[in-house]
This record gives C-alpha cells, structure tokens and sequence, in this order.
C-alpha cells in the first residue's frame, strides 16, 4: 500500500456527475408486482407441479361429457363389480382378472361381457363404469368447490371490507355475529342444514356457504384495517371518493393475495365437507356420483373390491394435496419475505 | 384474568342460548317425524305418542319447555332406544369418544410438534420436506378414508389390530390414529412457521451470541417460543377430530357420541341430534375457553398485562 | 499497544435468489486491547456483517469466502463449532440494535442475565442468579433484587438495553461488539447507554468496536474510527484525524449531513445523493464513484488502495495520488481542516 501505483495523468479528469444515470442501469430489472408473484410461483416446482395437476383435473371435468367412456349413471347389472382392465393389455391388477377363492379368474369371462369390452378401472356393483363415474364425480365436487367458493367471496369480501372500513360500533356488531358464526363448529351447522334442506348440491353448497365466509370476512377485515390507514387511500377519502369507488379501485387490488389465498384454502374444505356429508348419506343423493359417494360405495365393497374405493380416493386426495400446496406455493410467491430468511 | 374468565363465561351461555334455540327452531321447520315415517300407526296411536312427547303442544310452548329443561340439564328424550333420555345417551357413549379423541389429540400434537420442530431446525434439507410432506398428507387426507385404509390394511389384512370391535386399549389404536393424522399435519405445519420465525429472531441471535450451541439454543429458547402459540390451535383441532369422529367411530364400530350422532341423522332421531349438537357446541366452546385461559397463563406477555412498567 | 483482534482481508458472500451478493469486499482492520473502534457508514453498507462474521453469526445463506480472523494471533476461522461457542459470550460477547426484541421474552431477566455465566464457569444456578444480580445494579437497573424474575416486556427500552448490556458483560469479556446499540433509543436514553459503555470499558477493561450510521455518537466514545462504504472500508484514522482531517468524499459526505455544535445558522445539511451499489455485481472502480461529485475516470476502472495521509490515517480514494488535480472539498469540510489545523495537524 506504501508504494504508489502509475497511473497516466489524464485519467485524472473530473466527470462530476454526468454516471449519475449509469447507476440506474445496474440492480434486477424492476417487474410489476403481479409480474413479480407469476415469475417466483413459476418458479416454485411443487407448485407448478400442482397447478399443472389440477388443470388436468379441471380440464377432464369440464370435458366430461367428452372424454367419459360410458354413461355414469348407466347399469348394467350383468356387469357388475367387474375388475379394472385396460383394453387387451396384460398388466397384472389390469387385466380383468380376479381372485376368487384362492384362484385368479378371469371375471369379463364369467360375467360373458362381450369381447372387447373392458372397464378402465372396472365397474361398481350396479354394472356402472367406474371411471365415468369417478369423472363426473370429480366434476360435482369441483363444482360444489366452486359455487361454495364464490359464496365466500361474495359474502366474505363485502362483509370484511365493511366490517373493517367502518370500524366502530358496526364493527363490533358485525364482529359479535362472527364469533357466534363461529363458535358453533361448521360441520354441526353443515349438518344441521342438510337434515333441514333437501339433500343435494345446492343445499351443500347453502350449507357450506352459512359457515364458509366467516374465515374470509376475518381476514378482510383485519387488512382493511390495515389499508385504511395506507396514505393513498388517506388521500382518495380527503379527496371525497365514494366508498365503493375506494373499496374497488385501492382496497380490493391490495386485499387480492390474501383472498386468492383463502381461496385456496376453502375449495379443499368444500370438497371436504361434500365428501364427508355424501360418505354419511347426507349429501348427493343417488344415483349422481360425487367423490363422497363414490368413496362411501367404494367402502362398503373395500374387503372384496378395494379398487372401488381407492380410485376415488386417490383423485380426492391429490385434488386436496395439490390445492393446499399452491395455497402455500401462492403465500410465499405474494410474499416472499414468509419464505425467505 | 377473573374479570376476563367470567366474561367469557357469560359470552358461553349467550352463545349456547342462541344455538339452542336456532337448533330448536330448524328442527320444528322439519316436515317429518319418524312417526310419520311409520304407517302402521293409526291416527289415533299418533296422536297419543305425539302428546308423549309434547308434540301436540304449540311450537312456542315446546321452546319454552325445552330451554327449561336445558336449564336443568335435561336434552329431552329420543325418539328411539325406549325412550331413554338424551342426557343419559351421551352419558353412556361419551367415554370411548373422549377416549379415541385425547389420545389422537395428544399423539398429533406431540407427533406434530417433533416434525415441525425438525422441519424448522434443519430448514431447506431433505429432513424438512420429508417432514412437510407428511404433514400435507396428514391435512389433505380425509380421516374416513384413512380409518378405511388402516383398518383394511392393519387390521383385516395383515391383522395387527382388530378389526371392529371396541374392547381394551388395542382396539383404540387405529381410529387414534386415523384421527391424529389432521391434527399431526396442522401441528407440524403451524410450529415449523413459528419456529422459523423464532429462529430468525433477534432474541435467537443474542442466545447463540451468548455461546449456547446450537442445540442449547433450540432447548433454552426456541422449542418454548415457538410452543406457546401452537396452544392457539388446540381449538380448531378439536373441531376437526371432532368431526372425524363421526365417521371414524362408526367405520370401527365404537360406542361413541359420534356414531350415535350419525345414527341420529340417518333415523331422524331429532331430540338427539339437538341434544348432541347442543353438546358438541358446549364442548367446543368450553375447550375454546380452556385454549385461552392456557395461553394467558404460558405466555408472561399476556399474564401479566402487556405494557412496559418504567 | 497490544493487538488483540485483527481481521485481514475478510471477504463475506451471500447466496440469494438473485445471485451471489458480495457484501463484505476485503476488509481489514485492527483493535488494540482497551480502545474503543467505531466503524460509521451508511445503513447497509455491511457493518453487522463484518462484526458477525468475528463470532460466526452469519445467516445461513453467508459464507466467509476469504480471509483470516486472528484473536490473539490465532484465526478464529479455524476453530471447531465448540471452539467458538466457549469464545462467543465469553471472550467476544455481542450487543444488538433493537433492545425491545433481543430479548427472550417468555425468560425472566435473571436467567437470561446468568445464562453466559452458567455456560461457560463452572457454577452454581445460585451464584450465577447473584452474580447477574449485581451485574444488573452495575449497568444500572434500579431495585435489581426485585426485578430478577421479570419479563422483558416489564421495562422500557432503554432499561432492555441495560440488560442486553448486562448479559454482554456478565462474563467479562475482553471484546465487547455493540452493533449500534443507540440507534432504536431516544436521544437522551442514547447519551446515558454510551456513559455506560464508558464506564464499563474503564471498570471491566474490554476493547470495544462501536457501530453506528451516527457519525454524531461516534465522537463520544471512540478512539479511532473506521468508515464503511459497500462492503470495505474507505478511510480510517484517529477521531481527530476522521473529523477534522478526512479525506475521502463518502467521509466528507457523511460529515457533512451531521448536525454539530459547530453548524452555523447559516450552513445547510447535505444528505449525499443516491443508493449505494448494488452488490450481486459490485463496480469495477470505485463503489461510490457514481454518487461521487469529485469522482475522475480512474474512479471508475480501478478500486482506489489506501494511501497514507498520517500514522494511523489512511483513506482509499484516487484523490491522494500525486497526479490528482486538487479539488476544494464542501464548505463544512474546509472549516473542519481549519479546525485542525488549530488543533495543531497537518492538513494534506
Ligand atoms: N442474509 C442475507 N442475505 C443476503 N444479503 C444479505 C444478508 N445479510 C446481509 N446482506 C446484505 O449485506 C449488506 C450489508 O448488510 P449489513 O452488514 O447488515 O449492513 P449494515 O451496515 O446496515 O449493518 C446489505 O446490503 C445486505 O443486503
Ligand atoms: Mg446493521
């Protein structure tokens, strides 16, 4: 360090502050933050993962109509309880053969199914393909999951903002409602709703719904809380924009993540709730497949015919894993900080 | 505190007293009664076990009478079983239920608190998806179809266990199982997210600074952390074993409350499944309130008034 | 004077998602046993992060990817796990910024205070709790018998650092590291915890290194003072040297935006404009040369060495080459060197 460095002299010159834009060029490129949020879940592997599933799994629901081999509801007594068998391929638990008393059997033969029918993953005790019905089960659930979701954002959101906007004696109020709500346990109100309502999809999804807001109004409240104190939205009130305008143009953006979230988080729970009611025998009634249905026939038949119940089982449980992996996938790409450090 | 429990304590009446009455009244909306069901009886014969049960009475002196038999504990009498008193129904059925329900509450908090931990403390290695992985399994998986599994597996196929029969400690095993599985997943999922947290703590910084190891730091400071704001979960926990226990119950045949309140529902037993629901409510409130008096007391934040003294 | 500490070429790298940030870039320094070492920059310039990585405190994702760390000639760097948890706490104990979360707040404040003693001596849980005791009446906390089984959140956040300070000192440390213990304090709390660090160092005879973003509590306390810039340090020299002879334009920068008894009415505070560099891709030259009013090309091809300005006083800037033209630093600066010169210096 004693010893000085030659350095030419003109190297010397001033630049006073002309670089001073240079400095913008360095650091990552700023992204929005939605952009942001795409870039880090996509770039999250289990969640990817679990989006592309259920996009398949949506993907076939919708397309039941299409892509279903058979008629779900469609008996066929002669048929019944035949193994899975995929076309005339010999992949043994595949292959339309069956142990009876010790002996593997080929039960399409007994059952004198014509030749070159076969079942996927075989059929219930009614005769009925069972992957045509665990299709069209798959699409019931989706829906109640859907419809009970829609009902939480359609009286969870507005209820949270304005709980939370007003704030005061209204939000006490509305709070004292809440904790009722939701001291009963959901499934007891659930329950008590489908013993009074007829059984059926829409009054799961009512029942779903009288319970499923509460957690969603919670937590649009306690942000809202939080936002109303944000200087923008200090500003747009001094500057007299109305309420709704307010709520739709800086509320409901900045509250999006946590929503989004939730979401995640109560289409497992519906899909939950309708397999438990249908697996009591209040839920769908027959003969419309559901998973809860499906698994609750597949139960009774499980010593004998184990397929029957774990072809459901399987598709109810990656449908559960894969949404509350996103839920989580989704929180730590909205806010990387719970991931992080 | 005492001012607190006893407001709590008024808040659980006021809210048993609105259950009650909101269940009284969606079951009086019921078109049906299972007499209705029974043709055989002639109208006559109605008539008679209708006033039996006070049936005859206007909806409103019914309310009154059946909030005033609550007062006193009574949960008016089933349709079924000979008439016997819902009251004494529960009273019967509640042991193997509380039974199945502890110990799966214990064996997933405590499972679930070692995999959280685990998870948390080494954070980011095969050890924490490993644990994170069963924990997602345990929330994802439904209880009744767990019970079905392990009682096809363990029990009919492998026979470890028996297969559906309520007898000694034995036979308690796999429906505590199938139970704990969703408190085991919450638990661990809950405990790694507050024990990472701690862990990035200042106060973790200043233990390991002090020249704890790393194992001291985890012992001394962060499992006690972490743990007490686990207590927060208890309540939901027991809603979803709860829950569980429905189904459970009846898929390895145990006396409990569960089976009887899916019996219930299946035979249109309605004072039952009031009495139960009421029940069921109380329990769960109670153990709310339980949760919260626990949390004051672990948490010297909130035991001894928040607030700094100068 | 002894040497007791001294850091060579510390070089400390972090993994994050965006890439490796090189946060600490060579960095080399000293403490003499007994003296008071302050190191002044910039938040995030990567103070905590030099003094962390003398304990081995670094988040997981850091690593120390160069240099040596010699306590007592030996290099911390080599040392097991156990090795360095019997120093930490012990020879080398830590004070952090923020009282009101550094400490355990479900532990009362006499096991935290024995906690260091428990670890390292060998005795008793009684003894220990006594010794914490007095401890507690030294770094002042009034009544400390009775306070023994408070919680943290039981005081207020001046007497929290009294306790961070306790624990720090419980063990009698050669090295005490405070990592801007003042900053989360009100101004007259921070004046009484920097009479206490005084008193200490003269009671217990520990060596202290001081940070702070403050360049106003700097002059209270140390003997020398280190000024940090994106990962090195920039200049460094005695505290007369650093305030009335500094060399480096971020040091005059920093001076200039500190209030003093000496700011007349009439002088204003300059802040220095702009964001330090970002560190996943350090500059080529000089990291401050873009927010530099007196920055020359040669800023920005080739980092500056540390010339010589006196003993002791060295600053990294090209400015000191003898091929350098001569520029007139700020206003505020130019009376600082008249300062100086009154002092008896010798302004370069
Ligand atoms: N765990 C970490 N991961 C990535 N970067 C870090 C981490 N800790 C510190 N840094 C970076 O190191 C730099 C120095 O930080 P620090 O030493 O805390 O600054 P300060 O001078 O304010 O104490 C900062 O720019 C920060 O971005
Ligand atoms: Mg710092």
């Amino acid at each position: 360090m004693e010893q000085i460095p030659q350095i030419p002299k003109e190297k010397f010159k001033l630049v006073h502050d002309e670089n001073n834009k240079d400095q913008e060029k360095i650091g990552t490129p700023s992204l929005t933050y939605m952009q942001d949020v795409r870039r880090r879940l996509f770039k999250n592997k289990v969640a990817v993962v679990c989006l592309t599933l259920l996009t398949i799994i949506v993907a076939i629901s919708i397309l039941a109509p299409i892509v279903a081999p058979h008629n779900p509801n469609a008996q066929q007594v002669t048929m019944s309880n035949l193994p899975p068998k995929l076309g005339n391929l010999n992949i043994p638990g595949m292959n339309g053969y069956q142990n009876m008393g010790g002996k593997m059997v080929d039960a399409y033969k007994q059952a004198e199914a014509p030749k070159g029918t076969f079942y996927i993953l075989g059929t219930d005790y009614l005769g009925r393909d069972l992957l045509s019905r665990i299709i069209y089960g798959t699409r019931l659930s989706l829906v109640v999951a859907v419809l009970a979701t829609l009902v939480d954002l359609i009286i969870g959101v507005p209820y949270g903002l304005v709980s939370g906007w007003k704030g005061g004696k209204t939000d006490t109020f509305m709070q004292r409602i809440v904790e009722i709500v939701s001291s009963v346990p959901n499934l007891i109100v659930v329950i008590l709703m489908m013993i009074v309502l007829k059984p059926g999809l829409t009054s799961i999804v009512i029942a779903i719904a009288i319970t499923g807001w509460v957690t969603m109004a919670r937590l649009v409240r306690a942000q809202t809380f939080q936002l109303k104190e944000q200087e923008y939205v200090l500003a747009a009130r001094t500057l007299g924009e109305s309420s709704t305008k307010i709520a739709t143009k800086h509320l409901i953006p900045n509250l999006s993540s946590t929503i989004i979230i939730q979401t995640m988080f109560t289409i497992p729970n519906a899909i939950f709730f309708e397999a438990f009611l249908s697996f009591i025998g209040i839920g769908i009634p027959a003969p419309n497949a559901s998973l809860g249905t499906l698994l609750s026939d597949g139960q009774k038949a499980f010593r004998f015919l184990p397929y029957q119940m774990w072809a459901p089982a399987i598709i109810l449980s990656i449908i559960m894993i894969a949404t509350n992996l996103l839920g989580d996938g989704l929180r730590d790409a909205f806010d990387p900080q719970s991931s992080e450090n | 505190m005492t001012k607190y429990i006893l407001k709590r304590i008024f808040y659980l009446f006021v809210t048993l007293f609105i259950i009650a009455s909101l269940t009284f009244f969606l079951m009086k909306l019921l078109p049906g009664t299972p007499f209705s069901n029974q043709n055989r009886m002639s109208p006559d014969q109605l008539k008679i076990v209708k006033a039996q049960y006070g049936l005859d009475q206007s909806v409103f002196v019914q309310y009154i009478r059946y909030m005033g038999g609550l007062l006193q504990g009574n949960l008016g009498t089933s349709f079924q079983f000979n008439n016997e008193p819902v009251t004494a129904l529960i009273g019967q059925r509640l042991a193997p239920s509380m039974q199945i329900g502890a110990q799966a509450m214990i064996v997933g908090t405590i499972g679930g608190i070692l995999l959280g931990a685990v998870a948390a403390i080494r954070k980011n290695t095969w050890a924490d998806t490993l644990a994170t992985f069963v924990s997602i399994l345990g929330l994802s998986i439904p209880s009744f179809v767990l019970a079905v599994l392990l009682q096809f597996y363990l029990a009919y196929k492998w026979r470890i266990f028996p297969v559906a029969l309520w007898d000694n400690f034995q036979s308690s095993i796999l429906p505590t199982l199938a139970l704990a599985a969703m408190p085991l997943g919450s638990v661990a999922r809950f405990m790694r997210t507050e024990m990472v947290d701690v862990m990035s703590s200042d106060y973790i910084e200043l233990a390991k600074s002090k020249g704890n190891s790393s194992w001291g730091v985890v012992v001394k400071h962060a499992l006690r952390n972490s743990l007490i704001p686990v207590v927060t979960i208890i309540g939901p926990m027991a809603v979803s074993v709860m829950t569980g226990s429905m189904v459970v119950e009846n898929i390895f045949s145990i006396p409990g409350i569960g089976e009887q309140f899916v019996k219930s529902i299946t035979t249109n037993d309605y004072p039952t499944i009031m009495g139960l629901t009421i029940f069921y409510s109380f329990l769960l409130i109670i153990v709310y309130l339980i949760v919260d008096i626990l949390y004051g007391l672990i948490d010297p934040r909130i035991r001894l008034g928040n607030g700094g003294k100068e | 004077m002894e040497k007791i500490l001294e850091v060579k070429d510390l070089h400390v790298d972090f993994d994050t998602y965006n890439g490796v940030v090189h946060a600490i870039r060579g960095v080399s320094f000293h403490l003499n046993a007994g003296e008071t070492l302050a190191i002044v920059g910039e938040s995030g310039s990567g103070k905590s992060i030099t003094v962390r990585s003398i304990l081995q405190l670094l988040a997981k994702n850091g690593t120390i990817s160069k240099g040596e760390i010699l306590y007592h000639g030996d290099d911390l760097l080599q040392k097991s796990t156990k090795e360095m948890d019997d120093i930490r706490g012990n020879k080398i104990s830590m004070i952090f910024q923020d009282p009101m979360t550094s400490l355990d707040p479900t532990m009362t404040i006499g096991k935290q205070v024995a906690e260091p003693l428990l670890i390292h001596n060998n005795v008793s849980k009684k003894d220990a709790l006594k010794r914490a005791e007095e401890v507690l009446r030294l770094v002042g906390i009034p009544n400390p018998s009775a306070r023994m089984n408070d919680y943290p959140h039981q005081f207020s956040g001046g007497q929290r650092q009294r306790i961070v300070i306790a624990i720090a000192i419980v063990d009698y440390p050669e090295i005490l590291i405070a990592d801007e213990p003042t900053t989360a304090l009100d101004v007259t709390v921070q004046a009484q915890i920097i009479d206490l660090l005084k008193e200490l160092q003269q009671k217990i005879g520990t060596s202290i290194i001081f940070i702070t973003h403050d360049l106003g509590v700097v002059a209270g306390i140390a003997d020398r003072v280190a000024v940090m810039y994106a990962g090195r340090f920039v200049e460094y020299g005695s505290v007369n040297d650093i305030f009335y002879n500094p060399q480096h334009p971020y040091t005059w920068g920093l001076l200039d935006s500190m209030p003093t008894l000496d700011t007349n009415e009439g002088s204003r505070l300059h802040s220095i404009p702009g964001t330090p560099p970002n560190l996943l891709n350090p500059p080529e030259g000089d990291a401050f040369a873009p927010r530099n009013a007196y920055a020359m090309e040669i800023d920005e091809e080739e980092q500056p060495p540390f010339f010589k300005v006196s003993k002791n006083h060295y600053a990294a800037t090209w400015l000191l080459h003898p091929n350098a033209p001569k520029v007139t630093p700020p206003e505020g600066i130019m009376k600082r060197f008249a300062k100086y010169e009154r002092l008896g210096g010798n302004v370069k």
